[in-house]
Parts: C-alpha cells; sequence; structure tokens
C-alpha cells in the first residue's frame, strides 16, 4: 500500500476526481454538488456529459410533473390525435446514463421519491408498468441552510460529495484536469476485475465509524468510489490510497464527528470521553469501541490500523480547518446529527392535494387535465356532430368537464419558544420549557405544526432546535441544556426574530413564547452592563411589533417584573406572569397563542 | 411494480430479525394487519420488502382476473368476474408485494375511468389500480409518514374494509382490496398519526447493526450482490427455499394451533398492565404469537410465544407520556418480567 504524498490540497483535482468516479459507474449512485450555479459547475457539467457511455444527462427541472418523470399520457399528442397516446418517462429515457436534478433542495418530496425508486431498483414504476432505468444522479444543491435542505433520503443515496464553493474561479484554466473520455472508458472496463483487499472493508467501516456516520450507504458508496479509482489508475486492486480519496469524497462530508488525531488524544483528557462514534447515539454507543478491538479474533494483533492510517492520511492532507469544522458541528450535536428537515419544501407548500372539484375554475387553481379528460370522454360519441362526424377529430370538452385540484390551504404555526437560561433559576425554567415543548409536539403533530426552541444565556443565544414536528427529534435535542451564567436578552430576541422571519418566509405563521424575567444583563458585544443590556433588549423587542409576530411573554419571576412587562410591550406580546412556570400551563399559554394566530391567518 | 425479481435476497440480510420475523407472521397470517417499520436511512428497510416478495408461496386466483380474485363459491363483484359467462379458472400466482411511490396520485392508487377505453370506443371501463394489484397481497409504502393525507385516509379504509369502493366519473366499481399494509419511515422526518400507527397489528425500530463485523458483513454482502446478482441470489437460493418452505408450512399448520386459555389470560393481563387502549393490541398480539408459534413449527401457543412478539405487537400501542422518557421497549420488557414472570 501506498501513501498518499502530502502535497496541497487542490479542491478542483478533488472535484475531478469525483467527477471521473462518478462517470465510470454511475449506476444506482450519484454526485451531489454543493454551491452556486456558477461557471464552475458548468464547466463539470458540460465535461460530465461527456464522459458518459451514449446517454446524454437528462435534466430534471423542479416543477417537473410524475407524469413526465415516469411516463403516460401524453396530453398534446392525446388531444390532437384524439386516442391516447403514451410517453416515455424521463428516467427511463436516461436508461443507461445520468439524470441532472436541478435545484434539489426545492425540488418535491414525491419527485424525490420517484428518482431513489429509479436509483434502488435500476427500473422507473409508471403508470405503463416497469420499464428499465439504471440511472446515477447528479444533484445541483443550492442550499444553504437547513431550511432548505437536501431531501434526506436522496443525500443519503448520493455518494459522491463535491464542494463547489471551495473552487476559485482560477481552477478553469487548469480544465486538463478533468478526466478524458478514454481514461473512463478504459475505468469501465476493468472495473469489474479490482480487487477490494479483506482489510480494506473493515478500514471503510471503521472509518464512517468515527466519523458517526450510521448509514451504511455510505459506506457501500465509498466501497464503489475506492474500487473506481483503483479502475482509473489501471491498477487491479484497491489501496490505501483509494481508500483516502474515498474517504474524503464520500465519508468527510457527511461526518459528524471526527476522531481525534493520536497527538490530540493525550492532552484533551478532560473532555469526558470524546466518543468518536456518533455523540448523539444512546450511551451504549461506547460499545462500537470496543468491538473493534476484538473485531477479529486471530491474525491481526493491530486492528483498526488501515483505518486509523487512512484518517491521518486524510488528516494531512485537508487544510485543518476542514476537521476543526465538523468538530465545531459535533459539539452543537444536536444540529448536525439531525440534519436536514424531513417537511416538504417550499414549493409544495401552497396546500396539500385534497382530491379533485368539479365546477368553475377559482383563482390559483389548477386544471386537472387527465381527470378533466376522462370526465369528457365518455360523452364523445353523443356530442360529436351527426353530420360531420370524421372531420372533427378533436376531443370536445364542455365547461362542467371541468376538474380542479383541490388544495386545502392550511398555515401551519410554528411556535418559538425562548427560554432565558441564565442565572439559577435556569435549570427549573429549562426544565419547564422543555416539558412545555414536547407536550405541545405530542399534542400538535396531528396538525402538523412545529416548534422550535432558543435558548439564551452567558455570552449569546443559539437555536437549541430548529422548527420541528418531530417529537423523537426535539427529544434528542433537549437532552442536555446547559444552564446558568449571564443574561442576553437582546442576543435571543435578535435570534428569535431571525427563526420567525424564516418561519414566515416559507409561509408559515411564527408564534414567539418568550421565557423570561427581564432582567438583561449582558449586552450583544456579549459584554456585562445591565444599563446597555436593558436598552438593547427594548430595542430588538421592538423588532417584533414592527414585524407584526404574535408573542407572548411569559414572566418567570417569583415576583411579577414591570421591566419584563416593559419588554412585552414594546414587542406588542401578550404578558403573563407564571411564576412556577410549570410546563402544563405553559403549554397551555402557548397553544392559546397559537391558535389564535391561527386563526388570523387562515381567517 | 409486483414482486422484485432479482431484490436482494432475504435470507442474506444480515442481523434485522425483529424486522423479518414481523414480516414472516404477516406472510403467515395476514390478519395481524399489517407492519410498520420505523428506524433511520441506509438501515435496509426497504431490503426486506423487497426481499419478502420471493419468499412467499403462490396463491390461487381466477385466470385473467385484473382484481386477482380467488375462487370462491360465491359470486364474485369484481367487475370482471361478475360478467356472466366469465371462464373461473383458478391458476398459481405469486403473492403480489406492490410498491406504492409516494408522489402516486389517487387515480393510480384506486383505479380510473380507461381513457383509452373512453376516447378509441365510447366505452366506460375501469381501469383497476395499486389496490386492485395489491389483493391478496402486500402494499408496501416507503417514508409513509410523508404520504398525503388524503392517501393515507383513503389506504387506512380500504385495508380495515378489505374492499376498494369507486363511486365517480360515473362509474360504480367495487373489488376486493384485501392486502398487509407494510409502512416504512423515518420517525425524524414526521410522526405518523396516531390513528394511522393503531392500524398496524405490528411496528418494528431498525437500527444499523452496532457490531463493527456486523456492519462489514452487510458491506461484503452488498458488495457481492451488486457486482454479481445471479450468482449471489444462487448462493442463498437454499436459504430462501428454506425459508418459504417454513412460510408455507406455518400456513396450514396455523389452523390447527389451539391457544390454550391460560395464554388468552396472560394477553389481557400484558395488555391491561400497560394500559393499551381497545381489545385490537389483545387480538394481535394472540394471533401473532400464534404465527411465532407455527413459523417455529411447535404443537401449541405458549407463554414463551407471547413474550417474544410483546415488543413487536405492543410497542406503538403505548400511551404517550411526553414526559417520560422511559422507552416503550422498556415499558414492555418491564411489563412481560412482571405480568409473565419466566
Amino acid at each position: 500500500m501506498t501513501v498518499p504524498e502530502a502535497t496541497g490540497y487542490d479542491p478542483w483535482s478533488e472535484a475531478a476526481s469525483a467527477l471521473a468516479i462518478f462517470a465510470v459507474d454511475p449506476p444506482g449512485t450519484g454526485l451531489r454538488l454543493r454551491g452556486r450555479s456558477g461557471p464552475v459547475r458548468d464547466a463539470l457539467l458540460e465535461h460530465l456529459a461527456e464522459l458518459l457511455p451514449q446517454t446524454p444527462l437528462r435534466r430534471i427541472p423542479v416543477g417537473i410533473d410524475e407524469t413526465r418523470l415516469v411516463g403516460g399520457l401524453d396530453l398534446g399528442a392525446t388531444l390532437a390525435a384524439a386516442r391516447p397516446v403514451m410517453q416515455s418517462g424521463l428516467l427511463a429515457e436516461a436508461h443507461g446514463g445520468a439524470v441532472v436534478i436541478a435545484m434539489a433542495e426545492r425540488i418535491e418530496r414525491s419527485t424525490c421519491a420517484l428518482i431513489e425508486a429509479a436509483l434502488d431498483t435500476g427500473e422507473s414504476f409508471g403508470p405503463a408498468g416497469r420499464v428499465p432505468a439504471r440511472i446515477g444522479a447528479v444533484a445541483l444543491d443550492e442550499g444553504i441552510d437547513e431550511d432548505e435542505a437536501l431531501a434526506p433520503s436522496l443525500a443519503d443515496r448520493l455518494g459522491l460529495v463535491i464542494d463547489l464553493d471551495a473552487v476559485p474561479m482560477s481552477a478553469l484554466s487548469r480544465m486538463e484536469l478533468l478526466p478524458e473520455h478514454a481514461a473512463v472508458a478504459r475505468a469501465r472496463r476493468v472495473l469489474s476485475d479490482v480487487a477490494v483487499p479483506d482489510d480494506a472493508f473493515t478500514a471503510l467501516v471503521e472509518i464512517a465509524a468515527g466519523f458517526g456516520i450510521d448509514s451504511l450507504r455510505a459506506v457501500l458508496a465509498a466501497l464503489r468510489t475506492a474500487r473506481a479509482a483503483a479502475a482509473l489508475d489501471g491498477r487491479t486492486m484497491v489501496t490505501q490510497a483509494d481508500l483516502g480519496l474515498a474517504a474524503r469524497l464520500v465519508l468527510l462530508p457527511r461526518a459528524v464527528t471526527v476522531p481525534q488525531s493520536p497527538d490530540e488524544r493525550e492532552p484533551e483528557p478532560q473532555e469526558p470521553e470524546p466518543a468518536p462514534e456518533n455523540p448523539v447515539e444512546e450511551p451504549e454507543s461506547g460499545s462500537q469501541e470496543n468491538d473493534t478491538t476484538d473485531s477479529d479474533d486471530s491474525e491481526n494483533d493491530d486492528p483498526g490500523s488501515l483505518a486509523d492510517a487512512v484518517v491521518e492520511a486524510v488528516r494531512a492532507v485537508l487544510p485543518p480547518e476542514v476537521f476543526a469544522a465538523i468538530r465545531d458541528r459535533a459539539k452543537g450535536a444536536i444540529k448536525s446529527g439531525a440534519r436536514g428537515r424531513g417537511d416538504m419544501p417550499a414549493s409544495g407548500r401552497r396546500g396539500r392535494p385534497a382530491g379533485l372539484r368539479q365546477g368553475r375554475q377559482r383563482p390559483g387553481e389548477r386544471l386537472a387535465v387527465l381527470a378533466t379528460l376522462r370526465a369528457a370522454a365518455p360523452r364523445q360519441a353523443l356530442r360529436r356532430p351527426a353530420v360531420d362526424a370524421e372531420a372533427s377529430p378533436l376531443i370536445r370538452v364542455r365547461p362542467e368537464d371541468f376538474r380542479f385540484v383541490r388544495r386545502k390551504i392550511r398555515r401551519r404555526v410554528a411556535t418559538i419558544f425562548v427560554v432565558d437560561a441564565s442565572g439559577s433559576a435556569a435549570l427549573h425554567r429549562l426544565a419547564e420549557a422543555k416539558g412545555a415543548v414536547e407536550l405541545m409536539l405530542a399534542e400538535c403533530y396531528v396538525r402538523r405544526d412545529e416548534v422550535a426552541l432558543i435558548a439564551f444565556r452567558g455570552p449569546g443565544a443559539e437555536t437549541l432546535l430548529p422548527p420541528t414536528r418531530s417529537l423523537a427529534r426535539a427529544k434528542r435535542a433537549l437532552g442536555a441544556i446547559p444552564g446558568g451564567g449571564g443574561t442576553p436578552l437582546a442576543s435571543g430576541l435578535d435570534e428569535a426574530l431571525k427563526v420567525a422571519a424564516a418561519v414566515r418566509k416559507r409561509g408559515d405563521t411564527p408564534v414567539v413564547i418568550l421565557l423570561t424575567d427581564g432582567q438583561a444583563n449582558v449586552a450583544r458585544d456579549g459584554r456585562g452592563g445591565r444599563a446597555i443590556a436593558g436598552e438593547e433588549a427594548l430595542a430588538a423587542a421592538s423588532g417584533f411589533r414592527r414585524d407584526g409576530f404574535d408573542a407572548v411573554l411569559i414572566d418567570t419571576a417569583p415576583r411579577p417584573q414591570p421591566r419584563a412587562r416593559e419588554i412585552a410591550t414594546a414587542m406588542g406580546a401578550r404578558y403573563v406572569a407564571l411564576p412556577q412556570a410549570d410546563a402544563g400551563r405553559m403549554a397551555q399559554a402557548a397553544s392559546a397563542a397559537a391558535r389564535s394566530a391561527r386563526l388570523r391567518s387562515t381567517g | 411494480m409486483t414482486d422484485f425479481n432479482d431484490a436482494y435476497p432475504f435470507a442474506a440480510i444480515v442481523g434485522q430479525d425483529e424486522v423479518k420475523t414481523a414480516l414472516m407472521i404477516a406472510a403467515v397470517d395476514p390478519s395481524v394487519g399489517g407492519v410498520l417499520v420505523f428506524g433511520d436511512r441506509g438501515t435496509g428497510k426497504s431490503t426486506a420488502v423487497r426481499g419478502l416478495a420471493a419468499l412467499l408461496p403462490e396463491r390461487k386466483v381466477i385466470a385473467g382476473c385484473p382484481y386477482g380474485c380467488e375462487p370462491s363459491p360465491s359470486a364474485s363483484s369484481c367487475p370482471h368476474c361478475s360478467l356472466p359467462g366469465t371462464p373461473t379458472k383458478a391458476i398459481n400466482v405469486r403473492i403480489p408485494v406492490v410498491d406504492l411511490p409516494l408522489g402516486a396520485t389517487e387515480d393510480r392508487l384506486v383505479g380510473a375511468l380507461d381513457l383509452e377505453r373512453a376516447l378509441a370506443h365510447g366505452e366506460k371501463r375501469f381501469e383497476p389500480g395499486l389496490l386492485a394489484r395489491a389483493n391478496g397481497g402486500f402494499l408496501y409504502v416507503d417514508e409513509i409518514n410523508l404520504l398525503e393525507d388524503h392517501l393515507v385516509d383513503l389506504l387506512l379504509d380500504v385495508a380495515a374494509s378489505g374492499r376498494n369502493v369507486v363511486e365517480r366519473e360515473g362509474l360504480s366499481v367495487r373489488h376486493a382490496a384485501k392486502f398487509v399494509l407494510v409502512g416504512s419511515g423515518n420517525p425524524e422526518e414526521g410522526e405518523l398519526r396516531p390513528q394511522l400507527l393503531d392500524r398496524f397489528g405490528l411496528c418494528v425500530e431498525v437500527s444499523t447493526p452496532r457490531e463493527i463485523k456486523d456492519r462489514i458483513e452487510v458491506i461484503k454482502r452488498r458488495d457481492a450482490f451488486e457486482r454479481d446478482r445471479d450468482a449471489f441470489a444462487a448462493a442463498w437460493d437454499k436459504e430462501t427455499v428454506r425459508l418459504r418452505r417454513r412460510i408455507t408450512a406455518a400456513r396450514t399448520r396455523l389452523a390447527e394451533l389451539a391457544v390454550a386459555d391460560a395464554v388468552l389470560e396472560a394477553a389481557a393481563r400484558l395488555c391491561l398492565a400497560l394500559g393499551t387502549d381497545g381489545l385490537r393490541g389483545e387480538l394481535v398480539l394472540i394471533r401473532a404469537a400464534r404465527a411465532s408459534a407455527a413459523l417455529a413449527g411447535a404443537k401449541t401457543v405458549g407463554i414463551d410465544d407471547l413474550r417474544r412478539v410483546a415488543p413487536t405487537v405492543l410497542r406503538h400501542r403505548l400511551r404517550r407520556n411526553p414526559l417520560d422518557d422511559t422507552g416503550s421497549g422498556v415499558r414492555i420488557e418491564r411489563a412481560v418480567a412482571e405480568v409473565l414472570p419466566a
């Protein structure tokens, strides 16, 4: 096994490798291009089209309908011919090649499901039955935050990840790094001869475990990557360098945590068991570490050594910021552990389809063409003029045939708890707020409403639970919240404004529930000082009134505070004194606020 | 769309015993009423369901009936078999495992007017949907927690009644649609409505294997499968045939297995101790225990069978107290230890 030379890290060369590896063996796997559209992305896509065997890349636009994707009735042709004409689906047309999913982060979840089915089974499932669709997928992922993430189920299937933003424009002057058609074709021919040594399987599984990656699909994708890398290099055996590349292109972008390097392990003994596995797992996940040691009973007296060597090599190649960034992510473990929102992207939010409706078209309603045709079809014989029957091939559609897609428009309410986690009463207050969050979730998941939680203490505020309707996720996120320290009320309000604005942007209604005694003593810059902190808090509070966000301030002080009332007035919030701040009453107050907000937004 | 012929062999799945057992129990006794598989991504939920198709024994249907009607002395009311003079020759077919993709329309699910017939011949005819295809078999919905509400309601209604009734576009059609609903999903992406949860007979939680050596085995097998599907399937064929025989044998044995009063009583006590709503839990508990005994080749249904299936049957029926962090598994374990001491 060769050790990769520690050359400078070149994102462009990484991207070129990922492109070549995808092109060697696309079916069932994928490439995720993260970052904004630009010349680098265009160059990669253009080049990829040249690398694929025969089939061109087929582009899937955001608003594609099911029929175009999996085949079905061709409406234009059907109307022209007055008899049903079927069209093939885009997935089937891409058979043997790949599809490019434009604006993948905004694509409907149902569209994703159809693409995933083709990736998994090599077939497309349409009304006309199953047709071959052995494809790979390239996702153009421009999502910038959690609100706009690629559907997790699709992200899981797209093994290779390229970070476009890391590639400088100057890279375009080095087009020679991109793989040649002949080289890729050669690799394709020898791919099935590439052997994988036994310890490589072990190494990849261990590296993934070390990065805290649970999905075994990622490990499989890494394996395929290593094999393709060997084939591209003209070798018939996977080497350590191939594993390193696979770790960088497939595993590292999914890392939830990073194992500590050997020289880091000693000086940081105070960190309570760094848990190189998954910090968000149940406590007994520590057993993994033990398993690695006794995973093989005999030959290998230094198990995991290949995995360690690969990780160290990766660490040596990559700029240190990359690992540091992952570690930071791991510290806010909850957020990274539960990446991706499971809900429909904003484009699907204009209400849920709820069957069809007959009658006159209402503004904003879409015609259900197929259903309309179905309504018109049986009556064609009656409607055809007796005299000139042959001469008019068109289908006669009358107003009573029109069918419209009925959508239930239901704005969802996101209740944002903003909790003062400072001072001595913090733990009690937090525990009760957590209880209220869970009570609300247990009650409101029927309505698909959401709950979020922001805590502020010490130097600043943090969104501990982004808007979610998953009780499972909330429980995990709220597992252990630290309390104590100063009171940066302004920072907490700023953060709440940000989250509330994001909620409103995607078409839902935010309701803010602030739990505090109103005694701010930390300013936005993290420094102490009651006067400044108080002024800043009042200024931040006025933002809620300005933007018209519904809010409730729950005063948790043992005795009601004038200061808290002032803040409530500035916010335009309802003021409720709840010295005991118990979870049940808090949830009641929040539910009432959510109810009235919902009424107002739909009314 | 039905049977995944070149799917990964069920028998070759590493671990995941609870999922495998739950699916086999549903195959032995479909009246347990559906299986819900909840877990993380990439844990092989779909693999298990799709692999199931190859395991199932054949069933008898009326030849040519698109609704998969069973031959029966009483006249079937499906649009095909109710036509006078329809030949009623019975043939053996594979039990269908039908995939319902997330984006499917209502038309595709319940069926709709056959446009071709209507336009070309002015004839009003019904084109059966996925519910008809799933009759007598399994209907699989991946990411069921993300399925549109109105489709979920529709599925529930049909699954509960065993009949698909279509009244639309001037059509009036009814046909049998008895199927085992299998749903899978990741609870982190959204919960399932409690009304839906309760309708599933069995509920399994899956996770990635914790042991490194199991994970390695998963990767190795999957890799071998992807490199040469035929060879891999052939290597597992013996095991596949063995499992299929076990299911077939269990089906025939099922009717003979009596459940002693002591077992019935134990099931009732267990449900009482856990405070599950209604009698459904109890009923499914007994049915699942009987199917489990049949699969094991036992002569009687024992307390052991009850113990074995209790988590799968009851996990999703416990009343939730969001402030109590005790997992449902632990609560069931405790109740079992208390009510059915070994």
